[in-house]
């Protein structure tokens, strides 16, 4: 009965268009067909992904995904497209994707070259360098300054790599101790143990606003790497999906209404506690909405 | 399914700059196989005397016994791993906690210590369970012959017990062995935390633990065929 009374409207849409309607292909054609489209979402990356207080997913990313939704509807002409969410961890992420779950992974998952060669990644939306945070009683605010003194890294990440062979190229003497976690690196810098803790920007800046007194900390100026950009990630080789992501992320960003979404989650006291990031958008950023790109080279940035 | 297989990725250096994901992943393997080795010594001494204890005459060696047994078998090892690494320094004099959160390699040394104490309790009720497995005449023969409750446990009951309990303490190694991973969650870089930072840096999720699949296995049927060689040696003659 259904496919019926359906029969019209798709000989009607074969005949107006007859090329996209055969083409749809991966993953456009997927959505097409089950009226689903599936976002995975991290439970704490704040303030790209992460659990409010009424545990649902919220985030800048999230908001990026959503618009995403947006453009994938109009691009179908579907009158209703139902969005799913499933929730995924580091290790869950790439076979989610790879194996259809789900379709578009919102959060802070790191573009390079070589997870281009598994996944597909649209345009950045977020590009992180590695900086430290200190007390500003300490008088540290360049990499330069904490010749001789103990800083504290997270074990098993790019940065305390990055440390280290500052440290030994430089010659500046520094003792740089692994932590296990963000929260007990951080932990350290609180307690004086360490005079500042070396990570990804962003994660610093949350960690200092979450912390019990965030006027007390600042985050060095100077970098040690090449901002790094985080982008959308999706399934690799499904041209046609990425060409109408891509194109709505793109319009986004350009938009006043990239800003003021940046804006919202990085300048604004944000769910569930209220905390406020104080992290405007950088220049590299800047260029990065101006012109989208999903290059995985910091050079281009 | 859209997946990019790449069994070559573990000749590729892994950004650590230490060499590459192979020998990332041997690497964990090898504090695998330390951590599970240290952890059984402890297991066993502490498991032996606990289950001596549970089988003795006196009700409060008993009563020991029991509270050991019952207090390590009942929380599961995820919350002992990170009682023993999060709130036992703080709950200790400052100076000790300062000097265990200051130890180099603290993450192993509270790995090995954990689950040697929790693994003990295991061994304990195997202990406990082979001795009780004897016939009655035998600890009743010891003392007619005049010996100490000690010299019969030395001389009787324990070399039976241990022959005895030998196919099921390859299961608790085997056990030990494989819980070496819950340690990843306070830091310990073993196999399961190497597999899952090769699949971070990577992204070849399936090749990681597919390595660390096959390596545990192997590991463990090393085990396994040991053990079968101990209990051909050891089997009681005639039995």
């Amino acid at each position: 009965m259904r496919l019926k009374c359906l029969l019209p409207v798709v000989i009607a849409g074969l005949a107006v268009a007859p090329a996209s309607a055969q083409e749809l292909t991966g993953t456009l054609k997927k959505i097409k067909e089950t009226g689903q489209i599936t976002l995975g979402y991290r439970d704490s990356s704040v303030p790209f992904s992460y659990l409010d207080g009424s545990q649902k997913p919220v985030g800048y990313a999230m908001d990026i995904c959503h618009k995403i939704v947006d453009a994938v509807k109009a691009d179908l002409k579907l009158d209703k497209l139902e969005t799913r969410l499933n929730p995924v961890t580091s290790a869950t992420r790439i076979p989610l994707i790879a194996n259809g779950t789900v379709d578009l992974e919102c959060g802070s998952t790191t573009n390079n070259a070589d997870r281009q060669k598994q996944v597909g990644f649209t345009n950045t939306h977020f590009l992180t360098a590695t900086r430290f945070v200190a007390k500003k009683a300490s008088n540290v605010s360049k990499f330069e300054d904490l010749k001789g003194k103990t800083v504290v890294s997270t074990s098993g990440t790019t940065n305390i790599r990055q440390i280290n062979e500052y440290n030994t190229e430089k010659k500046l003497g520094i003792t740089i101790l692994p932590a296990k976690d963000h929260a007990e690196a951080f932990l350290m810098v609180e307690t004086g143990r360490a005079v500042a803790f070396v990570m990804d920007d962003v994660l610093l800046a949350s960690l200092a606003a979450g912390s019990k007194d965030p006027g007390a900390y600042m985050i060095s100026a100077d970098a040690l790497s090449k901002p790094e950009p985080y982008g959308i990630m999706l399934r690799k080789d499904d041209a046609p999906f990425k060409k109408v992501v891509d194109a709505a992320t793109a319009a986004f960003y350009k938009s006043p209404e990239g800003k003021a979404t940046y804006d919202k989650w990085f300048t604004k006291p944000i769910p569930p506690r209220d905390i406020n990031l104080n992290l405007p958008m950088s220049e590299p950023l800047q260029k990065a909405f101006a012109q989208p790109s999903d290059s995985p080279d910091p050079a281009m940035y | 399914m859209n997946y990019n297989w790449n069994w070559g990725i573990f000749f590729d250096l892994s950004p650590e700059g230490t060499g590459t994901y192979a020998d990332m992943l041997l690497s964990g393997l090898m504090w695998t196989i330390v951590t599970a080795l240290c952890a059984w010594v402890i297991a066993f001494a502490i498991g032996s005397v606990v289950g001596v204890l549970r089988t003795l005459p006196s009700r409060a060696a008993q009563a020991v016994g029991n509270a050991y047994v019952e207090l390590f078998r009942n929380v599961p090892l995820l919350v002992q791993m990170f009682l023993w690494f999060f709130v036992l320094p703080e709950v200790l004099p400052e100076s000790w906690g300062t000097w265990l959160k200051q130890l180099p390699n603290a993450p192993f040394y509270t790995a090995v210590v954990c689950l040697g104490f929790f693994t003990a309790s295991r061994v304990a009720e195997q202990v406990r369970a082979g001795i009780q497995a004897l016939p009655r005449g035998q600890r009743m023969a010891g003392t007619a012959l005049g010996l100490t409750t000690a010299q019969t446990y030395r001389y009787v009951l324990l070399p039976n017990a241990y022959r005895i309990i030998l196919p099921p303490m390859t299961s608790e190694f085997l056990n030990n062995l494989k819980n070496t991973s819950v340690a990843l969650t306070i830091g310990l870089l073993e196999l399961t935390a190497r597999a899952r930072s090769m699949q971070e840096f990577s992204f070849q999720v399936f090749e990681a633990f597919t390595a660390a699949t096959i390596l545990y296995i192997l590991i463990n049927l090393v085990v396994v065929t040991v053990s079968g060689m101990l209990e051909r040696r050891f089997a009681v003659p005639g039995r």
